[in-house]
């Protein structure tokens, strides 16, 4: 196991986009390992993408579940993961290891499907809602080589975003 | 390491003041940080971190003429300051309301002594002349949680302020 260095921007590769996964043999298990492993050595942090390692490859980590109150399905492992139903959209607040000490707001789908491939190469589909809808969309941006910078909308001026008027 | 300053600048707005501004600050060597810039009330305001390796009469002296040339008042004092020290909101509250006075102070201070720290509050005079309508956002830190904002909030309704509070759960990925 290792805890693998995280590029940061202004670091150009993190704007490239990644290759498929064709191979799903023992060093990619070990890869898969590592990653998590370096995404649980940082605070809080829910999703991490091989691209912010280094590593090209449309591979994704991402759990929510640590925090109980959000819907999830645990730890999920997204090897060239495709979401193929997006419904709704809401504002929330992102930050990135790849963009130390800045969040900002960016508009996500609220419910999305996705089928991604497992770590042995199996084909899985997921329903994601809420924080971890984001959070998905959040890293296979990383597979396109976007940034959570490259989807800002303001901070200021906001509508109401009041899902339920209450009396 | 060049000192911080913080320049306030405020006069009627138009086109061109950032520019000519940020150009002068350039030429004189300065790096800016972080800042706040906005029209207010045809007032075009500016709050910006200027680093610099000078006395703030240097700088002062830098920036006058063309504070001067686009008649802005101008304040320069010399801060206590550092980058990435930002603090992350965890709430986010908006409230509205037929205009009346005492609305920020009422909000505001129920909120205080619910724990609240305000870290960015923007609010805006709406609708028309003769029915104004008060908007304010407000984010922050909950230091004693959200709960207590919210019973804080929920006594406004009465004093006829809308409010509407949504917690801030930043995602790191």
């Amino acid at each position: 196991m290792a805890i693998l260095n995280i590029l940061v921007f202004p670091d150009p590769v993190l704007k490239q986009a990644s290759e498929p996964v064709t191979e799903f043999d023992a060093e990619f298990k070990q890869f898969i390992a590592d990653l998590d492993e370096t995404r649980l050595d940082a605070p809080g942090c829910v999703g991490i993408a091989a691209p912010q390692v280094g590593r090209f490859q449309r591979v994704a980590l991402v759990d929510v579940s640590a925090n109980p109150k959000h819907k999830s399905n645990g730890y999920m492992v997204l090897v060239n993961p495709e979401i193929i139903e997006w419904e709704g959209y809401k504002k929330g607040r992102e930050g990135c290891l790849s963009v130390p000490d800045y969040t900002g707001n960016v508009m996500r789908a609220t419910s999305i499907v996705i089928e991604a491939q497992d770590a042995d190469g199996v084909m899985q589909r997921y329903e994601c809602e809420g924080f971890e809808a984001r959070a998905v969309q959040h890293e296979i941006d990383h597979l396109d080589g976007l940034l959570f910078l490259d989807r800002l909308v303001s901070r200021r001026n906001d509508l109401f975003e009041r899902k339920v008027y209450k009396k | 390491m060049a000192k911080w300053f913080m320049l306030t600048l405020v006069g009627e707005d138009r086109p061109g003041i950032v520019a000519k501004l940020t150009h002068a600050l350039f030429e004189a060597g300065c790096n800016l940080g972080e800042a706040s810039m906005m029209r207010l009330g045809g007032n075009f305001t500016m709050m910006l971190m200027v680093g610099f390796d000078g006395k703030s009469k240097t700088l002062s002296d830098v920036v006058t003429p063309v504070s001067e040339s686009l008649n802005l008042h101008l304040h320069v004092d010399e801060i206590n300051a550092a980058l990435h020290t930002h603090l992350e909101p965890d709430v986010r509250i908006s409230v509205y309301g037929a205009d009346r006075t005492g609305i920020v102070s009422e909000v505001t201070g129920a909120l205080a002594e619910s724990g609240l720290h305000i870290l960015d509050l923007e609010s805006d005079v709406a609708g028309s002349k003769d029915s104004p309508i008060y908007v304010m956002h407000i984010e922050g830190h909950a230091a004693e949680g959200i709960d207590s904002l919210r019973a804080a909030l929920s006594l406004m309704k009465d004093r006829g302020i809308e409010t509407s509070l949504e917690e801030i759960d930043t995602l790191i990925g």
